[in-house]
């Protein structure tokens, strides 16, 4: 998959030969490895200023009692110096066993991990499901895929307001729910629905793209398997289970972290289907987003807080994927 | 959903492999057929909606049909900032993708080709930074950014994508890169090249569609940033689309018929450059991640 560049390879062998001083050492990698490091010096440089130092910056926030009233700011002509001071990690301490944890962070952690579990399965399976369905000899094969795939062709933040609309009270969900004889509940403002319309405009938008994944990776698997199996009496989901399953773990391993990652970030949804209504449909990254900037005074060292938190979240996440990955062996 | 081929074999030998029979073809048909609607549905429904002349046209959608009009386009189109929007989503995401991808491009290569110390922790930051949530950067972000002035600029909120967009690239180069044969840089240090100008006058020219591909998501991926956008841009005529759609509907008012008629126009050009690059995307998104 990768090698190494052919000229420091040569050089491999004499320096292990000669066991050099660090000095020595250095120099020599500066030597062997100046093209790497210069060729991505600008993408080290680049997120060294726009990630690095407002991650540490924002580091420094959280352990303030920094708001919008006590930051610098430029009111006209006047600058007013920031007067917030270090308080220590009492932020973490009030998000985490606070008085309040329970009903903020705890609830809005156990819905997030609801979110993000609900909708990356709803993506999956019927990504699956579709996608399977596609990957047949069909007529109409390409118009169905081109209609599939408009949900994630149309910009999100397009598509978020036809559904604020099709949700509202009176919108035509609830029109065609009422024709039918069913409850019109109320999308927009019942805490419980509210979660529900949330997670269903997310499965919609994000289904197309894991149907297009697995499409690509289910037309990678060799048809002589499917054969092999059928000759060897395998029943259908036997097929599915032991020949289209494994054909496609290293597709699924790759779409269900990335889905797990963009569901758990997911702000554009929320943030637009809601506005700054719904508190009990927030999940913790538009949360940290509403204590920021959402209320008056905003409260910056609580959002940074929530920030750091949820990426501690994701990292902890991710390293144990890779791990689990790499024990299953489906990483190359 | 599909019968099984072993059992219907039995019954009409002829029908080749894949083929289904008359009942799994009519239940795909009619599964797919649904989900195509219900994919549908909500796009052509704006759509429907945007031609209804009162704000309140959405509550009664039956009466739209009647009074089917092309004025809250033409009033989009000559009262409302939408050409001050347009310029600024232009370039903001033109910004993005140009910075995105030349810085990207040489980072992806050294990662494809060479190992050299920090190799490993290099691809786990820029696989991690691709993953941050928008919460860790927006607070410091703002300040920063409110003490140097870019708050309300396009300068700032193209710095602000580049976090995103730059490491994904990179990731998303590298694995294009990957796909290009080694033989070709040997080639090109037999002739005498360097590391860099084998990148520069062999592999740059033959990635053209990895290239193209990682503008293309770079431009997206900035014209749909919604965040970001909200936040630091403060004056009207400065918005992106993704601002600007929002102003329509604000907790005092909210002007739904033209929110649809700007949300149909933004829409148009953006799906069928989407469709149009569609099958590049899929394989560029899932292909870095897989060979990690």
């Amino acid at each position: 998959m990768t090698l190494t560049a052919p000229a420091p390879a040569a050089e491999t062998p004499r320096s292990r030969r000669r066991a050099p001083r660090p000095f020595q050492r250095v120099r020599d990698s500066y030597r062997r490895y100046w093209y790497a490091y210069a060729m991505v010096a600008p993408v080290v440089i680049v997120l060294g200023v726009l990630v690095g130092y407002p991650l540490a910056r924002g580091f420094y926030l959280t352990l303030t009692n920094a708001n919008s009233l006590n930051s610098a700011r430029t009111i006209g002509a006047n600058t007013i110096d920031a007067t917030y001071e270090f308080i220590g990690l009492s932020n973490y301490a009030e998000i985490l066993w606070g008085p309040a944890a329970y009903d903020r962070f705890w609830s809005l952690f156990v819905w997030t991990i609801v979110w993000t579990v609900t909708c990356v399965v709803l993506h999956y399976v019927i990504g699956l499901g579709l996608a399977m369905l596609l990957n047949q000899r069909l007529r109409g094969r390409v118009a169905y895929r081109l209609l599939l795939i408009l949900p994630w062709a149309v910009p999100t933040f397009v598509t978020v307001f036809a559904w604020r609309i099709m949700l509202a009270d009176a919108g035509v969900i609830n029109t065609m729910l009422g024709t039918i004889g069913l409850a019109e509940p109320s999308w927009l403002e019942n805490p419980t629905w509210q979660r529900i319309a949330a997670i269903m405009v997310n499965t919609w938008c994000g289904v197309p793209f894991m149907m297009l994944s697995l499409l690509g990776g289910l037309q990678s698997i060799d048809e002589n398997l499917y054969e092999a199996a059928e000759i060897d009496g395998a029943s259908a989901w036997q097929r599915f289970r032991h020949v289209t399953l494994p054909g496609l773990s290293s597709v699924s391993s790759t779409v269900v972290l990335l889905g797990v990652i963009w569901t758990f970030n997911q702000f554009a949804i929320i943030f637009l289907l809601f506005g700054n209504t719904a508190p009990d449909a927030q999940i913790l990254v538009t949360w940290a987003y509403r204590l920021g900037f959402g209320q008056q005074p905003r409260d910056f060292a609580m959002s940074a807080a929530y920030g750091v938190l949820l990426l501690a979240i994701l990292i902890v996440f991710t390293s144990f994927y890779y791990r689990w990955l790499k024990r299953n062996d489906q990483l190359a | 959903m599909t019968s099984s081929p072993s059992t219907s074999a039995l019954r009409k030998p002829q029908r080749r492999r894949g083929e289904l029979g008359p009942v799994a073809r009519v239940g795909t048909h009619v599964t797919l057929s649904v989900a195509s609607l219900i994919a549908l549905f909500p796009v052509i429904w704006l759509v429907y909606l945007s031609l209804g002349p009162d704000k309140d046209d959405y509550l009664h959608p039956g009466g739209i049909a009647a009074k089917a009009t092309l004025d809250n386009y033409w009033f989009v189109l000559t009262n409302t900032a939408f050409f001050d929007w347009l310029w600024s989503t232009m370039v903001v995401a033109g910004g993005t993708t140009l910075f995105g991808v030349m810085s990207a491009a040489t980072t992806g290569y050294a990662v494809s080709r060479m190992r050299f110390p920090g190799h490993r922790p290099l691809m786990w930051v820029l696989l991690l930074t691709q993953a941050f949530p928008i919460a860790v950067l927006i607070v410091p972000m703002y300040e920063i950014f409110s003490r140097l002035r870019l708050v309300d600029s396009h300068l700032g909120l193209i710095l602000v994508n580049c976090t995103t967009i730059v490491p994904y690239c990179s990731w998303l180069l590298k694995g294009y890169f990957d796909t290009i044969p080694i033989e070709i840089d040997e080639a090109g240090m037999i002739d005498g090249l360097t590391p860099f100008g084998t990148f520069w006058r062999l592999i740059l020219p033959l990635a053209r569609p990895g290239l193209a591909v990682a503008a293309f998501y770079a431009f997206i991926t900035a014209f749909a940033e919604v965040a970001f956008a909200s936040t630091f841009l403060l004056d009207d005529s400065k918005y992106t689309f993704a601002v600007g759609l929002q102003s329509f509907v604000s907790e005092h008012d909210a002007q739904w018929n033209l929110m649809a008629a700007t949300a149909v126009l933004i829409a148009i050009p953006v799906t069928i450059f989407f469709y149009i690059v569609q099958r590049h995307v899929v394989t560029g998104l899932t292909a870095g991640g897989v060979k990690g």
